[in-house]
Order: C-alpha cells, then structure tokens, then sequence
C-alpha cells in the first residue's frame, strides 16, 4: 500500500534523534505557552520563526507544528486549575474543568483532556495522511481562476472566526492584501508602495508584521491591564477515571474527534471554533444540560478532543492547497516560504519526506505529551506564578534578537516597532489582526492568479463563474458571507463569543 | 452632533485614509486593462473597495441614535515605553553589541509594568543576557556583535 509506504518514510525522517527533539522542543515549548495565559501559538510562532533559520525546514515545521497542538495540551491545564483559559481554544473547558477541580476531580479532568487530545491527535493524523494525496492531485488540475476563488473563500471564511464587527474584518483583510502588495511587482518589475525605502523592495517582512501584531502588541495591550492570577491551591489526587466517567467521556471523545477534523479542513475553522462547536454539541445531545457547567465530564472531554483534532487537520489545506485556514496556519505559510518552500500540492512530490515527516511527527508528538504532560503538570502550575512583569522583557528580548537575524540588519526591529503601533490602534478599534495576516499571506498569490485568469480569458471575467468549481468556491464564499450577515447567525455569533 | 459608534467612525476614517492612499499611489503605477493587468490594476481595486468600506463605517459611526460604545482609552506609558525600548535597541545594537543593547532593552522596557523593582529587573537582566548569549551564540551561531565595535568610522 502506498500510504503504509508513504508513512514509513515520514516515520523515518520523524523518529530521527535530531527531529524527535526538535519536535520535543516544539511540544514541551507549546504545552509551556499553552498553560501561560496571554501568550498563544501566534505569537509564539511569530517570535520564535528566525530562531528556525538555522535548522534544516522538516525540523523546524515539526517544532512549529508541535507549538501548535502542544498548546492545545498546555492551554486546558490552566484551564481546569486556575479557571483562567491559557489559550482561547480552551476557553469552554473552564466551564465544567474548573467545577470539576472544585469537587476535587481535577486529576480525573486533566486526565480525559489528555487522553480525548491524544485520540484526536492519532485519529487526525491518520485523517491528515490519508486526505493528503488525493486532494493534492485534485489541486493539480486548478486553474488560476479555480485557486483565485479558493483563496477568496478562504478569505471569507477567516471573518467567522473573527469576533465583533464583519464590515471591520473585510477591511481588515483587504488592509491586508494591500499591505502584502508592498515590494517588487513580480510581472512588471515595478516598486509598488515603498516609498524609496530599499529595504521595502523585497516586500514589507512577514516576521516584522506577525511579531509587530502579535508580540509587541499584546505586551501593550496585556500592560494597560492589571495582572491578576489567583491559582486554586486543590490537591490533585485522582488521576484514575472512574467507570461512570469513563462510559460518558468516550463517547464525547469520539464527537468531539470527529467534529473536530472536520472543521479543521474547512476555511476558517481550526482548533478555537472546534472546542466552542464540540461544547454545544455535548450540551445540545445530552439528556441533562442542567448538569453543564457544574462539572460534567463530557464537557471537557468533547472540546478538548476537538481543538487537537482541528490544530492538526488544519494542515490539510495549507499543505495540500497552499491554503492556510486559521492565522496559526499562515504563520506555519510564513515560515515555510521563508525556508524556501511554497506551500501547495507540489510539497507531497517534491519535497515527500518533509511532508510525511511532519505528520508523523505529529503523532510523535502526541505521544510524547501524554506520556510527559501528567507528570509535569506540577512544574506548569509554578510557572504560572512567574509574574508577568518578568516575562515579558525576555519575550521583547527574543522578538528583537530573532528579528536581526532574518535578515542581519536593524531596519527589521524598526519596523515591527512601527507595525507594533500599528497593531495598537487596531487593538484599540476593535480590530482583529487575525484576517489581515491572512490577507497578507494570499495577497500576492491572488494577485497572480487573478492576472494570470484575466490574461487566458482575454479580459472576461466570466471565467471565474463558468469554471465549476471555481463557481462552487465562490457560491460557497457568498453563502458563508450573506450567512453572517443574517441577524439571526450573527446572534448565535456574538453568543458564542461571549460565552 | 452626537456619534453613536466612535470606533466605527475612527476605523471608517482609517479605512478611508489607506483606501485612498492606496488609489492615489497605484494612479502612480501603471494600471493596465483587464486582460493585461499592470501593476496598479490590483491594489487599485482593492484601495477603491477598502475607501468605500470605510465610507460606510463613517456612515455608520455617524448615525443618529442612541450611543453604542465608547472612544477608546488610551494609556501612554506602556505604549511609549515598549515601542521606544524596541526602536532603541535596533539603534544600539550595531555600536554597543548584543550584551549592552539586551540588558538596556530589559531595563527599558520593564519600566512599563505596573510596578519596577530595580533589583530584580537587574538580576532578570543578567539571567537573559546570559541565556540570550548561550543560546543564539553558542547553539544557534547568529552572526551578531557581541560587544562594542572598535571602528570609529562608519563602514
């Protein structure tokens, strides 16, 4: 069988001492950003992008991937002890994980969010594998108009992820794709919006913009706030699962696997609107709502087994479209061409043991955080008492020194400070940066297809409503976008993002 | 005059001072027709829809009606201290090197937080200076000045 064969070599290449560390670097650094509130994959990954210059490209996706789903691990821990969500795809596990650290079953919590993350984890892979190959040579037969409109349904789809206002998030995608035209013209040659600056010529920098947005940003943001963590000081004892939590939590594991892979794959979803879907569900189906929010089991199990399971289905499109779904997917875009890499259906022939490598990493991965996550749950508990005012020099201290390192020169930390500030007064306008860095990874490559689908059409626009699927992607774009805009969607909406 | 929405109305403005930005620095470009897009085409398009949003948001943040939401705050320090902590180190770093510029960067910036103790912001400094040096020195081998430049002209 091709897959089996297919997967011996990723096994090979992931099994490697040099890759199972870096991918024990990458999962041990995500459950560590993942119980510390106020820091996230993004910015992780955005800050910690030009330290992987110095490895070779399979080694540094498996650390980045690991951040990510290893985050999904670290962020429930906060979650269920200190009822504070250390990432935002955990926030609905506060609900019934802290009830359930209050009655003094906090060990049995932590253990089904381990357990319900590594299922999903070793059902995604196996999802992630075995769409993989198909749905790369179903790329292969897009045209440019067929890729224009996938990107713009990916476009649209990023806003339901969005909170607050959809007009915003528009203009802030569109603020994006204009942001990504800053540079060269590749067709013309032209300098387009560099103002004379040299260092512009190349386009304004990818890790600037992400570290501007996400790191320096947050630190403004997160110092206007008083710093308040109070942590339960509960004994964990009860580790063991009894039957009756057995027989309800596996059912939710299954759900919440399922429901997760599928909405990793799709535009805009990925793990935060996974645990939120996974959590109705479970509320939805059981035959005693009244006991959510007071310590059911089901309601740790279900999101948490979701938000593993889409962290890692949402590589599917990215690595097999060239799509990235979620934000953390457009830094993993981001970090892929920076190592030379374009992300797309060329990756599985071209480059076939870095991409099975990192999906067999990843179970590498899943394996190694539920063998360490329990025992070291003790270490993480103290970390969260390093008070933020120390914390947060050593972030800006790492984003300055990573970002000389991209292209040895100071021009860079420069501009993430101006892109800082830029961030701030979105921030302050309620803004999320989240679509325009998506519309700044795509921006280019929509520019091209759309000129390349202009130039075979002769000028006829046509094109992109005669072709099929291009047709599909975009009738699929209307219909998600007119969906939103429906007062009764955009309720349930702003409901969710409340709760 | 009443605004009702403030931030609908800033971000319109915001919106519309890129949008038109945008159009009037691709009218620079050459723009091409549809089939031969030059490079103004695109980033016209998108300045011309990005200037109409924001028109709309103007719109809307101007509406009469009961207020919904409020002028964002504002609170300088943080801002101020964070951003001139980072523009300094990338103005330092070259002539001081990575040991001086990192420790004036974590004393800099750590006068932003809510409470300074100058004891323990020297100890954290020292601790990331010494972490900072083993790990993109010694492990990752950047190419990065350790101490001062001895040249006395600029190269």
């Amino acid at each position: 069988m091709e897959l089996l064969s297919n997967l011996a070599l990723g096994f090979e290449t992931a099994v490697s001492p040099m890759n199972v560390l870096y991918c024990l670097v990458g999962a041990l650094i995500g459950t560590l950003i993942g119980v510390l509130p106020g820091i996230g994959p993004v910015q992780t990954i955005a800050i910690l992008l030009p330290t992987t210059f110095a490895l070779p490209p399979v080694s540094a996706l498996i650390m980045l991937a690991g951040i990510y789903y290893g985050a999904q691990y670290g962020g429930s821990t906060t979650s269920i002890l200190v009822n504070v969500p250390g990432e935002a795809s955990s926030v609905v596990t506060c609900l019934d994980g802290h009830q359930m650290a209050r009655q003094g079953r906090g060990g049995a919590a932590l253990t089904i969010a381990a357990l319900g993350s590594f299922f999903a984890g070793c059902f995604a892979t196996v999802v992630l594998a075995v769409l993989a190959v198909p749905l790369a040579e179903l790329a292969f037969r897009f045209g440019p108009a067929e890729y224009f409109s996938l990107m713009l349904f990916g476009l649209v789809g990023s806003v339901v992820l969005a909170s607050g206002s959809l007009l915003k998030a528009v203009g802030m995608i569109l603020l994006g794709l204009l942001l990504g035209m800053i540079g060269t013209d590749v067709t013309s040659g032209a300098h387009r919006f560099t103002f004379g600056v040299p260092e512009l010529a190349d386009g304004l920098g990818f890790v600037s913009l992400a570290m501007g947005l996400f790191g320096v940003c947050d630190i403004i943001s997160s110092l206007e706030k008083r710093e308040k963590r109070d942590i339960l000081k509960s004994k964990l004892t009860g580790f063991w699962l009894s039957r009756r939590e057995l027989k309800d939590s596996a059912p939710a594991v299954l759900r919440g696997t399922l429901l997760g892979s599928l909405l990793g794959i799709l535009p805009g979803g990925g793990a935060i609107i996974s645990s939120f879907t996974a959590y109705m569900v479970e509320k939805k189906s059981s035959r005693e709502p009244e006991t959510f929010g007071r310590g059911n089991i089901r309601g740790v199990a279900g999101p948490e087994s979701a938000n593993n399971a889409a962290a890692q289905t949402s590589f599917v499109p990215l690595l097999t479209l060239g799509i990235p779904p979620n934000v953390v997917l457009a830094m993993m875009a981001g970090a892929m061409m920076i190592h030379g890499i374009q992300p797309g259906p060329r990756v599985i022939s071209s480059n076939p043991a870095l991409f099975w490598g990192v999906i067999a990493s990843m179970w590498v991965g899943n394996l190694m955080l539920v063998i360490l996550n329990l025992p070291l749950i003790g270490i993480w508990v103290r970390l969260l008492s390093v008070p933020y005012r120390l914390l947060y020099p050593a972030i800006l201290v790492f984003c300055c020194i990573g970002l000389y390192s991209v292209n040895n020169n100071t021009f860079d930390i420069a501009l993430t400070a101006l892109c800082g500030l830029f961030g701030y007064v979105l921030h302050k306008l309620d803004c999320e940066p989240a679509p325009l860095i998506l519309g700044f990874v795509l921006g280019p490559m929509m520019e091209e297809n759309l000129r390349r689908g202009m130039l075979l059409s002769r000028g006829d626009p046509t094109i992109f409503f005669t072709r099929p699927l291009s047709l599909l992607f975009l009738v699929l774009a209307a219909a998600l976008l007119i969906g939103m805009a429906l007062p009764g969607i955009r309720k349930s909406r702003s409901r969710a993002f409340e709760e | 005059m009443q605004i009702n929405r403030p931030k609908d109305l800033l971000t319109g403005v915001l919106f519309l001072a890129f949008g038109l930005a945008a159009m009037g620095l691709s009218l620079g470009l050459k723009i091409g027709t549809a089939a031969r897009m030059g490079p103004g085409y695109f980033p016209f398009a998108l300045g011309l829809l990005l200037a109409a949003l924001g028109g709309v948001l103007v719109v809307r943040g101007l509406r009469p009606g009961p207020p919904r939401g409020e002028w964002p705050t504002l609170r300088p320090k943080p801002l101020l201290i964070v951003l001139s902590s980072v523009l300094l180190f990338s103005q330092v770093l070259i002539p001081l090197g990575l040991l001086l510029s990192t420790a004036l960067l974590v004393v800099l910036s750590s006068l932003a937080g809510h409470e300074f103790r100058l004891r323990e912001t020297l100890l954290n400094a020292a601790a990331l200076v010494a972490v900072v040096v083993v790990l993109f020195v010694y492990l990752l081998e950047f190419p990065i000045p350790l101490g001062p430049s001895l040249r006395f002209s600029a190269p």
